[in-house]
Parts: structure tokens; C-alpha cells; sequence
């Protein structure tokens, strides 16, 4: 009997690898299914705009050029001339944008879903290196066309940088290459969007899917004790997948609308003479910091008032991080309500702080 | 379990045909914009008609210079008899930027040896074929080359 391709193929393949080990797992892998399925999707949302944007950003350096007299040129260079130039910058930015959005509400809800608790502790400190990447792609991918928010707001984080106590001025410089915002910052974050922060973000990203599929899904409170009956399950492959690919064409879509109707606007070039110009503000997602820190006075007694806000949201976030080890475990699994009260709290105070800094 | 009746099997076959159409579709309207901005549009300083190649004076005889004809290189010979003579200095083998050797009176490549006579006919070595040649014109001092 003659044997067909796709079969010599898996033979192939099955004397190399375990390939029967590999498709009993797929075959395994499930999916608690229960109103809170819907967060899963927002990983794998996140991970496709991830894939976004190295495709666009790929793309993106095909026409790019560093440098103080050709970075804000080659830009509008692609925007203008390239065929559909305009198009690949305006995904990589909306996507940029949507994709810290989804990170966020990923790492909500796998905080008010106590995901983070044994054993996945590490999966959660992953996550949060992963969206501190994100914020880093963003604050450095905001400087490489080289206009003048990009340039004032660099100038401004890389300030507040500074007013960290005892390693700030130093951060500073190695940020900025110098003194100030110039030549050599953009050829840094150049350099940091895209190969320092691509290579870590790989790496991280790998353990953080690899820990989920060795973990397997998180499975929602009260189900640890609850009989196998009354719970329900969705295979992975291919329930869940092809949902998932849905969902990913739903996202694309979205992006592709947003890039079309609101294409990212280029600016004008960089003046670094000129004064600031007014309504200056970051992207939205520093937004909150920004806010907070202009509540700050100058001097607090001794101190000076932006490096305690500094100091403050630093250990706001340790806090936030580690919060897998001060979340003690209430007997008879009831739920640990600080935690919670701490998530609507920080949720509350983010949409407040954004939208007193939009207005 | 229903029993799969002609007419279930075709409506499955129709709804199979249509999701192929749209998956070829989706893929055909991401790759048609990457394919087309691969496309490099020209830039306005790419290719200009003519140049000033060199000062007639920074020139003597059984000399050669190399000059910018827009984004490529262009060689401007001044023969032992006093003859003005340009080509585009990019060498017909791989590309390299050739140079005028007043010891051999040609034009040499140094990547793989190729030679050049001084009408920029290929005599020896790998080119597979003549330098472009150029059209000069003096104008006073100036040298001016154009694309032939």
C-alpha cells in the first residue's frame, strides 16, 4: 500500500522527536470553561499585537534611519512615499498602544482572578517583566521619529529618571549618552528598541508561555474543591484555539480600522532651541505616573517633592509584584478581600489619574 | 448524531468553499500592502542628468578623479593627450568603484583585477562587459558631465 506524504512526513518526524508525546499533550491541554473564560483571551490578544509589531517594526527599519538629521526625514520619507508606508506606521503605533492596553487588562485580571498564587508565582513575575518591557518599547519607540512631543517627552521621563535617590543622575546619563536629549540618545534607544529590549522581551516572553503550558490554565476559585462534575472544560485544540484565532482576527480588524480612520500624525522636527510646546503630556500609559507626580510640592521637608513620588511608586510596585507572598490564603479558601480591595483601589486611582492628565 | 444527507454535505462543502475564499482573501489584502512597500520609490536626488564633474585647473594630463553622479560614483580621465573622457566607475564584474592607474594608462579594478581601456572597453580580468560611458562637456572652467 502505498503511504501518504503527510504520513512518511510524521515518521520522519517521530524518529527525531517526541512527537507522540507532543500531540498527547495538545491533545490534553484544556480550558476551564465559566463566565471568566473571557480573560483568557487577553494574553493571547496581547501576543498577537506582539507579533504585530516585530512584523511592522521590521518592516519599519527597512526605511528608517537614525541619527538627528535623518531620523524625522526618513520617517516622513516612509510616511510620504513609501506605498502604504503610511499604513505599516500607523498599525505599529496603534498596535503599540493596544497592546500595553491588553497587557494591562491581562495583568488585572489575573490579579483579581489570584492567578498569581502557588505555583504560578513566577509566571506572574514574568508577566510584569514583560509589560515593563512593554512601557520601555514605548517610551523608547516614542523618540525614533524624532518630533518634538518625542523629543520633550524624553527629555521629561529621562528627568524624572534622575530624581531617583542615589542612582538617578547616573541612569540619567546612560539613558540620555550625555548631559542632554541628543544625537546619542536616539542611536541608544534605537539601539534598545530594537535589539536590546526584542532579545529579553524573546527570552521572557518564552518562559512565560513556557510556565503556562507546564502549569496549565488557572483555574478559578472555589474549583479546587468542587466535584469533577460541576466542572466544565474546553479543549485547547481546537475549541479554543480557533476561538482564539477569531479573536485575533477581530483585534486585526479593530487595528486596521483605527490605523485607516486615525492615522498617527508625524509632527513637526525636533527643535531642541525651541521652547516646549504647550498640553504637553505623554503617551497615556505613563499618564497616571505624570499625574501624581505633579500633585507632589516642590520640597517635602527635606526632601525633594518628585523623588518621594518616585520613591513612593517604587515601592507601590514592590508591593504590586509581590503581592503572591503577602496574599496569605484565608482557611476554607475564602477569599483574601484586602487583595481585592487593592486592585479596585490601584484600578480606580489609574482611571482617575488618566483622566485628570487627558483633560 | 444526524446522519449527513447529500444536502448537508453540500451546504458543509459550500461553507468550507467560502472560508477558503475569505482566508485567501485576508491573506492576499496583508501581503498585497507589504509587497508594494517593498517597492523603493525613487528619490528626487537619485538620478541627476548632469553634473559638474571637476574644475578643469585640479586636472592634468594622465589623471583621473572620481566624482558623485548623484548616488553613484563617476570617473572623469584626462588622457595624456589633454582628452577628457567619462564613464560611471562602477565596475561591470561586482559592482566595486574602479580607478585610473596613470602607470598602466587604464582603468583598473582593485576587487578582482579587471581592466579597462581608455575608451572603458573591458580588455582583461573578469568585466563582462564596457564602463557606461558618459557625455562631457567644458563650459568655461567646468567640467560637465551628462549621462550619455
Amino acid at each position: 500500500m502505498k503511504r501518504s506524504f503527510s504520513d512518511t512526513l510524521m515518521d520522519w518526524l517521530r524518529q527525531r522527536l517526541p512527537v507522540d508525546a507532543i500531540t498527547e499533550f495538545a491533545e490534553h491541554k484544556r480550558v476551564p470553561a465559566y463566565v471568566g473564560s473571557i480573560w483568557y483571551y487577553f494574553g493571547g490578544i496581547a501576543l498577537f499585537l506582539f507579533i504585530v509589531q516585530v512584523t511592522t517594526g521590521i518592516l519599519l527599519i527597512m526605511y528608517y534611519q537614525p541619527g538627528v538629521q535623518t531620523a524625522y526625514e526618513s520617517v516622513r520619507f516612509t510616511v510620504v512615499h513609501v506605498k502604504f508606508g503610511w499604513l505599516v506606521r500607523s498599525i505599529h503605533t496603534w498596535s503599540a498602544n493596544l497592546m500595553i492596553f491588553a497587557v494591562f487588562v491581562h495583568m488585572f485580571s489575573v490579579f483579581f482572578t489570584k492567578a498569581y498564587r502557588k505555583p504560578r508565582e513566577l509566571t506572574w513575575f514574568t508577566g510584569l517583566v514583560l509589560l515593563a518591557l512593554c512601557m520601555g518599547f514605548g517610551f523608547s519607540g516614542y523618540l525614533l521619529p524624532w518630533n518634538t512631543l518625542a523629543f520633550f517627552a524624553t527629555k521629561v521621563g529621562t528627568a524624572i529618571v534622575a530624581t531617583t535617590p542615589f542612582v538617578g543622575k547616573t541612569v540619567q546619563e546612560i539613558l540620555r549618552g550625555g548631559k542632554d536629549v541628543g544625537a546619542e540618545t536616539l542611536t541608544r534607544f534605537f539601539g534598545l528598541h530594537v535589539a536590546v529590549m526584542p532579545a529579553i522581551f524573546t527570552m521572557v516572553l518564552g518562559a512565560h508561555l513556557a510556565l503556562i503550558q507546564i502549569q496549565g490554565m488557572h483555574e478559578p476559585h472555589g474549583w479546587e474543591h468542587a466535584p469533577e462534575s460541576k466542572k466544565r472544560y474546553m479543549p485547547f485544540f481546537p475549541n479554543f484555539i480557533l476561538r482564539d484565532l477569531l479573536v485575533w482576527l477581530i483585534v486585526l480588524n479593530v487595528l486596521a480600522i483605527l490605523a485607516v480612520m486615525f492615522p498617527w500624525e508625524i509632527g513637526h522636527k525636533a527643535d531642541p532651541s525651541a521652547a516646549a510646546p504647550m498640553g504637553i503630556k505623554p503617551e497615556w500609559y505613563f499618564l497616571f505616573m505624570y499625574q501624581a507626580l505633579k500633585f507632589f510640592p516642590g520640597k517635602i521637608l527635606m526632601f525633594d517633592g518628585d523623588a518621594v513620588g518616585v520613591v513612593l511608586f517604587a515601592i507601590g510596585g514592590l508591593l504590586w509584584a509581590t503581592v503572591p507572598f503577602w496574599d496569605v490564603r484565608l482557611p476554607a479558601g475564602s477569599r483574601n478581600r484586602i487583595v481585592t480591595y487593592t486592585g479596585v483601589g490601584v484600578v480606580l486611582m489609574i482611571i482617575v489619574l488618566t483622566g485628570i492628565g487627558l483633560r | 448524531m444526524v446522519e449527513d444527507k447529500p444536502d448537508n454535505v453540500s451546504r458543509r462543502s459550500f461553507l468550507n468553499y467560502l472560508l477558503g475564499i475569505s482566508v485567501v482573501g485576508w491573506v492576499g489584502s496583508v501581503l498585497f500592502p507589504v509587497i508594494q512597500y517593498f517597492k523603493i520609490p525613487p528619490r528626487k536626488d537619485d538620478e541627476p542628468t548632469s553634473v559638474v564633474a571637476a574644475s578643469l585647473k585640479s586636472l592634468k594630463p594622465n589623471q583621473g578623479i572620481i566624482f558623485k553622479f548623484g548616488t553613484t560614483p563617476g570617473i572623469l580621465i584626462m588622457g595624456a593627450d589633454g582628452q577628457l573622457r567619462a564613464f560611471s566607475a562602477v565596475c561591470t564584474h561586482l559592482d566595486c568603484t574602479v580607478k585610473y592607474r596613470p602607470d598602466l594608462q587604464k582603468i583598473h579594478c582593485a576587487c578582482h583585477g579587471g581592466m579597462y581601456d581608455l575608451n572603458g572597453q573591458n580588455i582583461s580580468g573578469p568585466p563582462p562587459r564596457p564602463l557606461t560611458p558618459f557625455k562631457v562637456v567644458q563650459k568655461g572652467d567646468d567640467v560637465i558631465v551628462s549621462r550619455a
